[in-house]
């Protein structure tokens, strides 16, 4: 809503404040203003002229000469404008004069004739293209005849209006018209106000005689009041109108539209009239729309309606959306001298169906959408009828053709001063309470401390108690509110145990060179289907779509997070960003119904990507590039960490390197995998070598084993026996490994490989690996032979279990 | 002998004295007082003295080797100490040599903002709460006096699935949920971060997705002070004691009384500069008095319970705290923004 000061002051005193502090006033009592414009603040000495005579200028086609007359000189101009003629009124920039840009104008020779001063244009004197009234876009603005010459044009066109932008809460809708604004002003700054009286003096016959209202949806239509005027004349409104309409951000058509569009904004009831010849009809029936009917709309466009929609008819077809636009056929147009002028209350559901269906919006369909005043729709019916008498000559019918189920009562909302302050930790007195419904203008009966609100019509936001809390809260002020702190039952904070592990996991990743990530959830076609955990893909799930994405990117609810953490990495390393090292924690979607009548699950993964270098000390010649083994390191730490005992099991998956891949099981389940991503997406991302890790943390952290056992640290020493055994090829360290701990089990209490070779002095097909053996017994110093004879065991069981021989 | 014992020593002192490094002190060690050597020597011709010369010989030739012992021994220690010196010398390094990195991750700039109000609340007595990303129409709108067509849904342009399920627009469910589950008659003190989606364009203000922090106070006798000095606590600790609030009403379906809220432009303190478009104030975040609509839907009489509940965005907060001039830096993860956070 923008709201014009000089319109305003016909309403409300606002003398004695300046625009700047007016506007924090307004915001800080609950309608936000977001801007103040200032239509043509820099304009400075710019006055009405009257155009003499108007010839070619000797020495160019496209220019005029004028000699003007601003009132103590006459000015010789050279006008560009195609539209300039003589006997015009205009705006003369006289030399000295400062325009908007800080423009100003000086004595100048245009093809050898001087030429002292300009004549402007709306645009050039600040006005917005989108404002300038029908047939002034393209040349100079022309005052109606009675503007008298040598006046400042600053008042006469409104330059010197400041204008304010409000940013309108649903709630507020009275805020929508002058008068709402009015009141609240007034009430902010406890002054009186004044407003139009909407008095007609009609003819004789009644429009009753010639028109009647039948309204076949009255749930949808509690009211509507069919005036008729006629004899009309079609001209562009008076000055002050078009003024303030364009201040307002409507473009001034002619006196007939322009006074609805006044009233509009004025009253904040649309308002809308019909051509009355081009009806045909001494009938206006409201009815739903039949389906298939189809209108053209004042936009020249042809809509196709539902029974959805509320249509305004003649009895055949319809002639308007209600409370939306009107119908092309019955615009008012440069010849009408009849208007049907309707003034009703559409139901805010009805209207918000059509606009939804069309995608029409318009001045009065947000209006009706926000409910309007039921007690001022009549009002404002007269009141343009006044005005039509006014401006355009019309002569107003006695009376309305009017239906009416309309409810006008008053809600009443009961409070007490002890309630108030209750709720709002202030001491109000009732004084003070009494004090502010004057200001707010709000009728009420009082007994002490008890109060009887009646909220008025144009209030609709105001119901219950709550509500009225807040209309003395705001008038009080919210600044003079006191600090306090609430006295209700302690309660200790804390994290739950789920909470606290998130955070953990999260510490520990980030201490071992893990940068934390978020990406979007919402995911596209081709990274929906890519590599999905497998114990996720085993069950038979269908991806959750949105119902209307705003682009094809984001159109699927993820089922990993890798696919977008690796277009993260490709993003990084096309910016030779080449060492990544990240992880997420996010839900994953997961549905098995191809359509969704309950919630998907969202199950919590944590997931990592890495890439480029690990570990790197360039002077001593170190570098060491993410491998597979950096990952598992990271999951073996992770998991020991936990608690949780994590096995890695050889798995191929799709778009994962064959041979470096590994699931992660956890009693023999697998809650996740780690690898290489496969080389040919890597090519296809254009990425380095990428190793990821993706693992479902919701059952990890119901898992964990956060109650360490103590044990003593051995008292009795350790003995270490190291054996590199020569292996086929196929042979898995793991299983060996496996191997000697069952067989040296209890007195093997540690098992590590530390060498893996193959090359020389091994046979091709073969490669060594060594393990160290630690032996030790919690109760007793062990003896040579006990360890020699479990490690011959050990030995023999290897040889022979995987055809191995002792590397000597 | 006497004249040949006190030329040993002499000798020896010398020697010892003149010795440069360990390897030419025990070379003398060996001469003067080995098997072979010139003392010893001397004291095998012991056995031809007479009687009466023996002890004083003796006791001479005694006092000879302990001299030169304790001079060997005195030179042993100063050697060595020369030779610790030259060792340290040798093995000075280039300590102007960079030190071998330690790898160093961190948390993302949103996770800090969200854990430091985690925090700040916990200390406050509030739990944390969250919930589904996918919610449905009721907890997401109706049961926060949201009805199916009221216009107020527009202030939130929602991604739907179906008719009933949808992308959060905020995390306020998870508090119609947590009302719903205390039934009415526990006091209700929590904080709800997470994800919420909106359909909007995304562009250097806007994101379709973005991050939430929600709290919520339930209890007998909460009023609308407390949650001003809720309010003016969490932005001092957020942004710095000397920073100040103020409270503007506003519109919200949920609460009634409805509030926004400022705090004081960091930069101008108040006097209005282009940070905060010439105000002096920076809006933060939205709250009030938890509507009585909402509070019955889950189960609360009130009559008896009243509460306050706020929200604000930590994206916003974020780029206010470090004038972060694009939203999109929160999910583009450039190695070079994720970085810059580490000391926060």
């Amino acid at each position: 809503m923008l709201v014009s000061l000089n319109w305003l002051k016909n309403y409300v005193d606002i003398s004695g404040i300046s625009t700047e502090e007016l506007a924090e006033k307004i915001t800080k009592s609950g309608i936000e203003v977001d801007g103040i414009e200032y239509i043509a603040q820099e304009t400075k000495g710019v006055v009405t002229g009257y155009v003499e005579s108007c010839e070619k200028h000797p020495n160019a086609d496209k220019l005029s000469l004028c000699q003007v007359d601003v009132g103590d000189e006459k000015l010789q101009i050279i006008c560009g404008a195609p539209n300039v003629a003589k006997g015009q009124k205009v705006a003369v920039a006289r030399p000295g004069a400062v325009l908007p840009g800080n423009f100003r104008i000086k004595k100048v020779k245009l093809r050898g004739v001087e030429s002292n001063g300009m004549i402007c244009s709306l645009q050039e004197l600040g006005t917005d293209d989108k404002y300038i009234p029908k047939g002034m876009e393209d040349g100079i603005y022309v005052f109606p005849d009675d503007v008298k010459v040598g006046e400042n044009v600053e008042p006469l066109l409104n330059l010197d209006d400041a204008v304010l932008e409000f940013d309108l809460t649903p709630n507020r809708a009275d805020a929508l018209s002058m008068i709402g604004v009015a009141y609240e002003v007034a009430a902010i700054l406890d002054k009186p106000i004044q407003l139009p009286e909407a008095e007609v003096n009609t003819l004789d016959e009644d429009a009753n005689d010639h028109v009647k209202v039948e309204v076949e949806a009255p749930d949808l239509t509690p009211y509507y009041a069919a005036f008729l005027i006629k004899d009309l004349e079609i001209k562009p409104s008076p000055l002050w109108m078009s003024n303030y309409l364009m201040a307002a951000g409507i473009r001034p058509i002619n006196n007939v539209v322009d006074i609805t569009n006044y009233v509009l904004l004025e009253y904040g009831q649309p308002l809308h009239a019909f051509d009355y010849d081009r009806l045909h009809s001494d009938k206006i029936v409201v009815r739903r729309a039949r389906d298939g009917e189809k209108i053209v709309t004042l936009d020249e466009q042809e809509r196709v309606l539902t029974e959805e929609n509320l249509v305004i008819t003649n009895g055949k077809e319809s002639v308007a959306l209600a409370g939306v636009m009107g119908g092309f056929e019955t615009e008012v147009h440069d010849g009408t001298t009849a208007v049907l002028l309707e003034a009703a209350l559409f139901s805010p559901a009805a209207v918000r169906r059509t606009v939804k269906q069309t995608g029409l919006r318009s001045e009065s369909s947000t209006r009706f959408e926000k409910g309007i005043d039921p007690a001022r729709v009549k009002e404002a019916g007269l009141r343009a009828c006044q005005l039509f008498q006014k401006y355009a000559n019309g002569k107003v019918y006695a009376g309305a053709a009017e239906f009416d189920e309309l409810d006008k009562s008053e809600k009443t909302v009961k409070m007490n001063t002890s309630q108030i302050n209750r709720r709002l930790g202030t001491e109000i007195s009732a004084e003070d309470i009494v004090q502010i419904l004057n200001k707010l203008r709000f009728h009420f009966d009082r007994d002490g401390d008890y109060f009887t609100v009646y909220a008025p019509t144009r209030r609709q936001d105001i119901t219950i108690f709550e509500d009225m809390l807040e209309e003395v809260a705001r008038i009080y002020g919210y600044d003079h509110l006191p600090f306090t702190l609430p006295d209700g039952t302690p309660q200790a904070g804390t994290l739950t145990e789920f909470q606290l592990l998130k955070r953990k996991v999260k510490s520990y990743l980030q201490g071992a060179g893990l940068m934390e990530t978020i990406t979007y959830s919402l995911t596209d076609e081709k990274k929906i289907k890519r590599l999905i955990s497998p114990e996720v893909n085993e069950e038979n799930i269908t991806p959750v779509q949105l119902a209307k994405p705003m682009s094809e990117d984001h159109k699927y609810l993820r089922l990993s997070l890798l696919p977008e953490l690796l277009s993260i990495v490709s993003y990084n390393q096309a910016r030779n960003q080449n060492d990544v090292a990240y992880y997420e924690l996010g839900s994953i979607f997961v549905s098995e119904e191809e359509t969704l009548t309950h919630q998907p699950e969202e199950r919590l993964r944590l997931s990592g990507v890495l890439s480029g270098e690990w570990l790197a000390h360039p002077w001593q010649q170190e570098s060491k590039e993410v491998d597979f083994y950096v990952v598992k390191g990271l999951m073996e730490g992770l998991f020991d960490h936990l608690g949780i005992q994590i096995e890695f099991k050889q798995v191929k998956l799709d778009d994962m390197h064959p041979g470096r891949s590994a699931a992660l099981k956890v009693h023999n389940r697998t809650i996740g995998f780690i690898g290489q991503l496969h080389p040919l997406l890597q090519k296809d991302m254009d990425l380095k070598d990428t190793y990821l890790f993706d693992v479902n943390l919701d059952t990890v952290l119901k898992i964990v084993d956060r109650d360490p056992e103590y044990g003593q640290i051995p008292k009795y020493p350790s003995i270490i026996r190291d054996v590199a055994f020569i292996l086929d090829q196929d042979v898995l360290a793991g299983n060996v490994k496996e191997t000697i701990e069952e067989v040296g089990s209890p007195l093997v209490t540690q098992v590590q490989v530390f060498d893996v070779y193959e090359g020389n002095n091994i046979e091709s097909g073969k490669k060594s690996i060594a393990y160290s053996l630690l032996y030790q017994h919690p109760e007793k110093t062990l003896k040579d032979e006990e360890v020699e004879a479990s490690f011959s065991e050990i030995i023999e069981t290897v040889k022979n279990k995987y055809h191995a021989h002792v590397r000597s | 002998m006497k004249e040949q014992l006190k030329t040993i020593q002499k000798d020896a002192l010398e020697e010892i004295s003149n010795a440069e490094d360990m390897k030419e002190l025990q070379a003398i060690k060996v001469a003067f007082l080995g098997k072979k050597g010139s003392l010893t020597q001397v004291l095998r011709g012991m056995g031809k003295l007479s009687k009466e010369e023996r002890p004083v010989i003796g006791e001479l030739a005694n006092q000879v080797r302990e001299g030169i012992t304790a001079a060997l021994e005195e030179k042993t220690t100063s050697l060595e100490k020369l030779e610790m010196e030259q060792q340290l010398q040798n093995e000075a390094i280039d300590i102007t040599l960079p030190g071998r990195p330690v790898k160093v991750g961190g948390p993302h700039l949103l996770t800090q903002i969200i854990e430091e109000i985690e925090d700040l609340f916990i200390g406050m007595g509030y739990e944390v709460r969250e919930g589904p990303e996918v919610e449905t129409d009721y907890f997401n709108f109706e049961a926060l006096n949201l009805p199916k067509g009221h216009p107020a849904r527009d202030m939130q342009d929602t991604f739907y699935i179906t008719n009933e399920l949808l992308m959060r627009t905020h995390t306020s469910p998870v508090q119609a949920r947590t009302m719903q589950e205390y039934q009415g008659i526990k006091p209700v003190k929590m904080i709800c971060p997470g994800k919420v989606y909106r359909r909007d364009t995304d562009d250097a203000t806007h994101s379709h997705q973005f991050t939430q922090i929600e709290g919520l106070y339930v209890d007998k006798n909460v009023r609308m002070s407390d949650l001003k000095g809720t309010l003016n606590t969490f932005a001092k600790k957020t942004f710095g004691e000397d920073r100040e609030i103020r409270l503007r009403p506003s519109y919200f379906p949920f609460t009634e009384p409805s509030v926004e809220m400022d705090i004081s432009c960091k930069v101008c303190r108040g006097e209005g500069c282009s940070v905060c478009k010439e105000t002096g104030w920076i809006e933060i975040l939205g709250g009030g008095m938890v509507h009585p609509n909402v509070l019955s839907m889950a189960g609360y009489d009130p009559d008896v319970y009243t509460g306050f509940a706020f929200g604000m965005g930590p994206d916003r907060i974020a780029m206010l705290k470090y004038g972060v001039e694009d939203i999109r830096h929160f999910y583009t993860n450039d190695i070079r923004f994720l970085k810059q956070f580490h000391q926060a």
